[in-house]
C-alpha cells in the first residue's frame, strides 16, 4: 500500500517560476522518508501541494489510494502537517489548540480532550497546557506544532523541517519520538537541512532539486554512491611532519590529529595495515563530515554543473 | 466540490469548534470587543438622542429617541458582526493558523458557517447589550417580535459574510480596515439609522433605496415600533438575495483558494 503517490506534479507560479517539472515519487505505507534538497528546490510546494495549502498546475496526488482531486476529505483525514514556520494562534492556550484541531477533524470534545492528555504529556506539554502559546520556548513550539499534527491519529505525518532552530537535546527526544510513532505504523516524511537527523530516521530518501528528483532510492543505497569519505584520525602519539600513506591522501591536521581521504574502492582495514606499517597507533576516528552531506552536495554540485554545461 | 462535501457529523463539530473558538475569543478580549460599542451607544443615545433629540421633536410619530433606537441596536449589529468575522479570518490568515482548518477534512462551506455563526453571536450579544441600555433612555415595546429577530439575524448573517469576504481579499491589517471606514459607516449613517428618507428630496430619496443598510434598519425598526419607510417583504428579499449571493460567492472564493492558498 502507498501512503503517498505524486505522478508528474507541476507547479508554476503566477509569475512564471515553474517550481515543479513533473514530480513523481512513492512513499510505502509505514516508511520513514527523508525528502532532502537545498532551499528553492521545491520541497516546501511539493508538500504544500500535497496538504491542500498550494493550488497545483498538474498531475495527481493520491494519499493512502484517496486522490486530493476527487476525494479531498478521505485524503486530509489520512495526513498530518507539521510546518516549517510556527503557524500557531499564539494567543490561544496549548490545550485549546490540540482540542480545536480535533474538533476540526470531527473528533468529539471529549475524545478530543483525553488524546490532547495523551500527546501533549508524550510531548512534555502536558504541565504547560493552560500557558498561553506566544510564551513558550521555540522548542516548545515545535512539540506544540507536533502534537496537533497528531491528535487526530493521521497515518501519513509529513514534518517540514520540524527541528529547525531547537537545541540538539530536544531534537534527539524528538527523533527518539518521531521513531517510535513511526514504528507504531505512523508513516513519516520528513524535510530537513540536518542531514544527520535524515541518516538517522530515515529507510529512504529522495533528493530534489530544481524541481525535478535527482535521486531517489534507500538510504544505504544512497550512500554507498559516496565517492569519497574524509576520516579524522586521533593519533596515540604525537606526528611531527604527515606520514606518507601511499594511495591515501592525507594531512596533519596538528601534532594528534591526521585527516585521510578513503576513496570509493579502498576500505579502512588497508588504510590501517598501511598506518601500522608505519607504527602509527590510532586512539580513535570520525567523519570529518556527515555522509549524506558530502554525497547531498555533491550530486547537486554535479546537477549544476551539467546545467552549465548545457547552457541552461 | 471540496464545498459540499457530505460528512456531515464531522462538519457540525467542526462548525462547534469553530464557534467555540470564537466566543472564547470575544469574551477574552471584551475589552475590544463588548465595551467599545456599548461606550459607543452610550453616547449617541446621550448626545444625539437626548441633547439634540430633545430640540429635534418627533419623528413618524414617536420621540426621536425612540426612532433612532433601533437604528443604533442594527448599527451595532452590523459592524460588530462584520468586524467579528474580518478580524478573527483575517487574523488567523496573518498568523498562518487558517492552516490548522485548511488541512483538515472539514468543508469549506464548515469554515464558513462557523466563522459568520461567531460573528452573528458577537453582534447577537452586542445588539442585546445596546437594547438594555437604550431601555435605560427611553421605552421600546416589540410590536412584531418575529420581523425584529429574523432580520437582526439575517442583517447580522449578511455583514458576516461581508467581512468574512473582506478578509479573504485582505493582504495587511489596513485592508481590514478600508470597508468599514468607507463603505460601512457611511451606508449606516446614510441608512435611515438617524432619519426617515422621508425629509429626503425625491432624487436623494431614489438614491437611498440603493442602500440595502436602508432596508435592514427599517424592516428591524418596523419590527419594533411598526413604523418602516419601505416594504417589509421588499426588505426580507434584499436581505435574502444579499445572504445567497455572500454565501455563494464566500464559497467560490475558498474553493478556489482566493487569498488562502499559494
Amino acid at each position: 500500500m502507498q501512503a503517498l503517490t505524486l505522478k508528474n506534479l507541476t507547479k508554476t507560479y503566477p509569475n512564471g517560476v515553474k517550481a515543479l517539472k513533473g514530480i513523481d515519487l512513492e512513499v510505502e505505507a509505514g516508511d520513514f522518508y527523508a525528502l532532502l534538497g537545498p532551499n528553492g528546490a521545491g520541497k516546501t510546494t511539493a508538500i504544500g501541494i500535497v496538504c491542500s495549502l498550494v493550488n497545483k498546475t498538474g498531475g495527481t496526488v493520491e494519499i493512502f489510494g484517496h486522490s486530493i482531486d476527487s476525494d479531498l476529505a478521505a485524503a486530509k483525514a489520512c495526513l498530518g502537517l507539521v510546518p516549517q514556520e510556527i503557524n500557531l494562534n499564539l494567543f490561544d492556550s496549548v490545550l485549546n489548540i490540540v482540542v480545536n484541531q480535533a474538533g476540526y477533524y470531527g473528533i468529539s470534545r471529549h475524545m478530543a480532550l483525553q488524546r490532547a492528555e495523551q500527546y501533549l504529556n508524550e510531548l512534555r506539554l502536558w504541565d504547560k497546557r493552560f500557558e498561553i502559546a506566544r510564551t513558550l520556548s521555540g522548542g516548545m513550539k515545535r512539540r506544540l506544532m507536533i502534537a496537533r499534527a497528531l491528535i487526530h491519529e493521521p497515518r501519513l505525518l509529513i514534518l517540514d523541517e520540524p527541528t529547525a532552530g531547537v537545541d540538539i537535546e530536544i531534537r534527539r527526544s524528538m527523533w527518539e519520538y518521531l521513531a517510535r510513532i513511526n514504528a507504531a505504523g505512523t508513516t513519516i516524511i520528513l524535510t530537513t537541512h540536518y542531514l544527520e537527523e535524515a541518516e538517522t530516521l530515515c529507510r529512504n530518501v529522495a533528493i530534489i532539486d530544481g524541481g525535478q528528483i535527482i535521486e531517489n532510492a534507500r538510504m544505504s543505497t544512497v550512500l554507498r554512491k559516496l565517492q569519497r569519505e574524509v576520516f579524522v584520525l586521533t593519533l596515540r602519539d604525537p606526528c611531527i611532519a604527515a606520514p606518507d600513506l601511499g594511495d591515501f591522501e592525507s594531512r596533519l591536521l596538528d601534532e594528534g590529529e591526521l585527516e585521510v581521504a578513503v576513496d570509493a574502492g579502498q576500505d579502512l582495514n588497508q588504510l590501517f595495515a598501511v598506518l601500522s606499517a608505519q607504527n602509527i597507533a590510532v586512539v580513535s576516528l570520525r567523519n570529518k563530515a556527515n555522509r549524506l552531506e558530502e554525497l547531498f552536495i555533491g550530486m547537486v554540485e554535479r546537477k549544476q554543473a551539467q546545467a552549465v554545461g548545457a547552457g541552461v | 466540490m471540496p464545498g459540499f462535501d457530505v460528512n456531515i457529523p464531522l462538519n457540525l463539530i467542526a462548525v462547534k469548534t469553530i464557534m467555540r473558538k470564537e466566543v472564547l475569543r470575544v469574551l477574552r478580549i471584551w475589552i475590544q470587543t463588548i465595551v467599545p460599542p456599548a461606550i459607543t451607544m452610550t453616547l449617541y443615545f446621550i448626545i444625539f438622542g437626548n441633547l439634540i433629540g430633545r430640540r429635534v421633536g418627533s419623528m413618524d410619530g414617536y420621540d426621536y429617541m425612540q426612532y433612532i433606537a433601533p437604528g443604533l441596536i442594527m448599527m451595532s449589529v452590523i459592524t460588530n458582526s462584520y468586524g467579528n468575522v474580518v478580524s478573527s479570518f483575517f487574523g488567523a490568515k496573518f498568523g498562518r493558523h487558517i492552516e490548522e482548518m485548511i488541512v483538515s477534512p472539514m468543508s469549506n462551506a464548515a469554515i464558513i458557517v462557523g466563522h459568520v455563526a461567531g460573528g452573528v453571536m458577537r453582534g447577537i450579544f452586542v445588539g442585546i447589550l445596546v437594547t438594555v441600555i437604550a431601555l435605560g433612555f427611553t421605552q421600546l415595546e416589540v410590536q412584531h417580535p418575529f420581523i425584529t429577530m429574523s432580520m437582526v439575524l439575517l442583517s447580522s448573517i449578511v455583514f458576516a459574510l461581508a467581512g468574512f469576504i473582506n478578509a479573504v481579499f485582505a493582504r495587511k491589517f489596513d485592508d481590514i480596515s478600508i470597508v468599514p471606514t468607507f463603505v460601512l459607516t457611511p451606508l449606516t449613517y446614510l441608512g435611515g439609522v438617524f432619519y426617515s428618507i422621508s425629509m429626503l428630496p425625491d432624487f436623494w430619496q431614489k438614491v437611498s433605496l440603493a442602500n440595502p443598510i436602508l432596508y435592514m434598519v427599517n424592516a428591524f425598526r418596523y419590527g419594533i415600533l411598526g413604523t418602516s419607510d419601505i416594504s417589509i417583504g421588499y426588505a426580507y428579499l434584499i436581505v435574502g438575495i444579499f445572504v445567497v449571493g455572500l454565501f455563494t460567492a464566500s464559497l467560490m472564493l475558498l474553493n478556489r483558494g482566493i487569498g488562502i492558498r499559494e
